[in-house]
């Protein structure tokens, strides 16, 4: 048993496949049983084991791999393959937008489809200037400021670099976000960019009118983590906002950042915007140490 | 001034230096997304022809960017040695290649004319020369620098023991240490790039990295990779500060997108050099550079990303740094878009930085977003280690987890070492041999439940197993 893979995967569960847009949740670390070597008992062990396995608990860097000569025993090539090709397929697999589309309906929002200057991911990773601004036809189709007025917090969801983590949180965070957002607020049409950027949302958000815009977008994945979702929280969004300008919750998903806890997180964010008319680094995220406050007096 | 060349019945005109150096440079994404690179495959070429016809000294006339405007520039034409370019004076870009190559050109030539070759002019022989060019002269050079090690003798690959941890954990930045203590990694420098800013937490992974380094005894150096002006406050209140790192770029702007200029890391070094904690000897800065950074910062004035990311060597070869290296795939994909522009602007970053009289090493790396894999990284490592690179860096299993992004594995210097006879920083291999993680023909012993390493961790970092 490779003591690496401890979690024993689960037959009910699809393996990850296109799209992946069911809702496994494969541990990048653990989702596969490891390669055991078929050796007899009575030779000697191809590769040497290191005996620090147990300072494995405290990081989860690839530490003690052991070793045949001085170079990787199979298993570990293996399972840094199987990392590698989950972050590869969460940057190249096209999003579902349709389901995702499907999924955010069912929230009981209305929804809306624009797609970035960028046409193809081999365009949007060469331009990431593409990424950041709006084809002529999704221009021309979005209600504007006038049809859509006093949206105060619109929400866009962009594919990113990883579809995968959008197509698989950006409906569940939404949900939470729905739980704790004032009643009073507007969100108007939530909007699904294709081949955006962070920067995308100040168009849309500009276009629309809306006061704030929060753009949930898939992060450059990690070779642990290749659906995370970050939350980028503009005020007053325009175009040529820079990123100082704006406030991030980053690492959302289940093994990092857990969906209510992000949406509190930027339902605090975006009350104090509105307050204080700013994001940004002059908004600081205080929300923890409030809360802390709050459940003390 | 204009330039024009004329191939195969077509004229090609080119309206500076900048734009011919730009042009004849082999096509990468950061050019095309900066609008300078080539548009057709015979511009490329009849760039290059061009640039072969121009001389050296031409480069001292026509500066990139303006002396008056460019404190970069300023470093580099004040810092030119004319005694040490006269032996080359005479040539053109085109015969400097013919020169590197020659037999003439051997190691004790390649150091003295090293202080006469300004960025540019290295730039400019490199986009002439093939993959195995780079590599050949590359290896010729000799740059050896020492704190507690000496690092860059010939036959030696030295590496960087980068123990990141997301939350700078203490245990877990300990456990790496220790895992690449025992595969004989950090003879270069133990370096952490911490997650945090704040100065308790930075003193508290000196005092750290500090503590492992007297606990066994090792002779090398620790760094955290902050930035200097965080290091500065850090030795003000008597930190244990080894090497002084800085990220840096090859013009004025692009460093003040750093938050740095010449001053700070004048000011940092005499910082370090007064706390004399090196042994063997006084090398006490740390630089990382990598393509695209001028670019991205919007500060590359038209320049292609070669020879703004040549033009960081001068900065890091007027403060003696012990360790320089290109960071040469962290970018990403609109900068070098696979494989092949990554290994090669891997060769170019080292060629550039040894001719330069840089002590060169490569973050030999990549992102999940660029074109690239493993075999790659493979690829790009084996030449290098053939060319004579300083260090790369060591992580464990190849996965930063802090830094999300894969680089070279304690089992990749392994591998090294053994396929090219190539060996540790000697005090460093003394050491290993001492501790029994080595024996004296490099290959890593097997380790016991006993294993002094393992039993004599600082208590209060790693209970004993």
């Amino acid at each position: 048993m490779n003591p690496k893979n401890p979690v024993e995967p689960n037959p009910s569960q699809p393996p990850l496949i296109r799209g992946g847009a069911d809702s496994a949740l494969p541990l990048i670390r653990g989702c596969w049983r490891g390669f055991e070597p078929n050796e007899q008992p009575a030779t000697k062990p191809l590769s040497t084991l290191d005996p620090w396995q147990e300072l494995k608990r405290f990081t989860s860097a690839r530490i003690a791999l052991g070793r045949v000569g001085s170079s990787l025993p199979t298993r570990e090539v293996l399972d840094f393959g199987i990392a590698h090709a989950m972050a590869r397929d969460a940057v190249h697999l096209p999003l579902d937008a349709d389901a995702l589309e499907a999924g955010i309906q069912s929230l009981g929002f209305t929804t809306l489809r624009v797609h970035s200057k960028a046409q193809n991911r081999q365009t949007y990773l060469l331009r990431p200037d593409f990424g950041r601004s709006l084809d002529d036809e999704s221009k021309q189709h979005l209600p504007t400021r006038k049809s859509s007025a006093s949206i105060d917090l619109l929400f866009v969801i962009g594919d990113g670099l990883s579809a995968l983590a959008i197509q698989r949180h950006a409906a569940p965070l939404l949900a939470e976000i729905q739980n704790c957002i004032p009643a009073a607020w507007k969100v108007g049409p939530v909007v699904i960019a294709e081949q955006a950027r962070v920067a995308l949302a100040d168009e849309i958000g500009e276009i629309m009118g809306a006061h704030m815009v929060a753009i949930l977008i898939g992060e450059r994945p990690g070779l642990s983590s290749p659906d995370s979702l970050g939350i980028y929280l503009t005020y007053a969004p325009r175009v040529g906002r820079i990123d100082a300008e704006r406030n991030c919750i980053s690492n959302v998903r289940p093994q990092g950042l857990h969906y209510a806890a992000a949406a509190k997180k930027l339902v605090w964010l975006a009350q104090e915007a509105m307050e204080l008319k700013l994001t940004g680094v002059a908004l600081n995220d205080e929300s923890e140490v409030r809360e802390v406050l709050a459940n003390n007096t | 001034m204009a330039y024009q060349h004329s191939v195969c019945a077509a004229t090609y005109l080119f309206s500076s230096l900048k734009e011919v150096m730009a042009k004849a440079a082999p096509a990468r994404s950061g050019d095309f997304l900066a609008g300078v690179a080539a548009e057709t495959y015979a511009e490329r070429m009849a760039a290059r022809m061009c640039l072969a016809t121009i001389p050296l000294k031409h480069f001292l006339e026509e500066l990139l960017i303006p002396y008056e405007a460019d404190e970069v520039s300023r470093l580099i034409v004040d810092s030119h040695d004319t005694r040490a370019f006269a032996e080359i004076s005479h040539l053109t870009v085109g015969d400097f290649r013919n020169w590197l190559l020659s037999d003439a050109a051997d190691s004790a030539a390649l150091k003295r004319i090293a202080p006469g070759i300004t960025p540019e002019m290295a730039a400019a022989v490199s986009k002439l020369m093939r993959n195995q060019d780079l590599i050949l002269v590359a290896a010729k050079c000799r740059v050896v620098t020492a704190f507690r090690d000496t690092i860059g003798l010939p036959g030696r690959l030295s590496s960087r023991l980068q123990p990141n941890h997301p939350t700078d954990d203490a245990q877990g930045i300990a456990a790496s240490m220790l895992d690449g203590l025992l595969y004989g990694a950090g003879d270069a420098v133990i370096g952490i790039n911490p997650a945090s800013d704040s100065l308790p937490a930075l003193m508290q992974l000196y005092d750290l990295v500090d503590e492992v380094i007297n606990q066994y005894n090792i002779p090398t150096q620790s760094c955290i990779l902050t930035h200097v002006t965080n290091q500065i406050k850090l030795m003000e209140k008597s930190a244990p500060v080894d090497l002084v790192f800085q990220s840096i770029a090859g013009t004025e702007q692009a460093n003040k997108g750093f938050g740095i200029n010449l001053e700070i890391l004048r000011e940092a070094q005499q910082a370090a050099l007064s706390l004399r904690r090196g042994t063997v000897g006084n090398n006490v800065m740390y630089f990382e550079t990598g393509q695209g950074s001028a670019l991205s910062a919007n500060a590359h004035h038209g320049i292609d990303q070669q020879t703004c990311e040549a033009r960081a060597y001068a900065v890091a070869r007027h403060f003696s740094p012990l360790l320089t290296n290109t960071v040469v795939g962290f970018i990403g994909p609109e900068y070098l878009f696979d494989g092949k522009q990554i290994i090669r602007a891997g060769l170019e970053d080292h060629f550039c930085g040894k001719l330069l009289g840089v002590p060169m090493g490569c973050d030999v790396c990549y992102t999940n977003h660029a074109e690239v894999d493993q075999d790659d990284m493979d690829t790009l490592m084996t030449l290098l280690a053939n060319a004579g690179v300083t260090y790369i860096m060591g992580v464990p299993g190849a996965d930063d987890i802090m830094l999300n992004y894969q680089t070279t594995s304690f089992h990749d210097i392994l591998y090294l070492r053994k396929l090219l006879g190539l060996h540790a920083a000697p005090e460093f291999e003394k050491w290993l041999m001492t501790m029994h993680i080595m024996d004296g023909k490099g290959q890593v012993l097997p380790v016991t439940q006993n294993h002094g390493m393992l039993t004599n961790m600082p208590r209060k970092l790693l209970p004993p197993p």
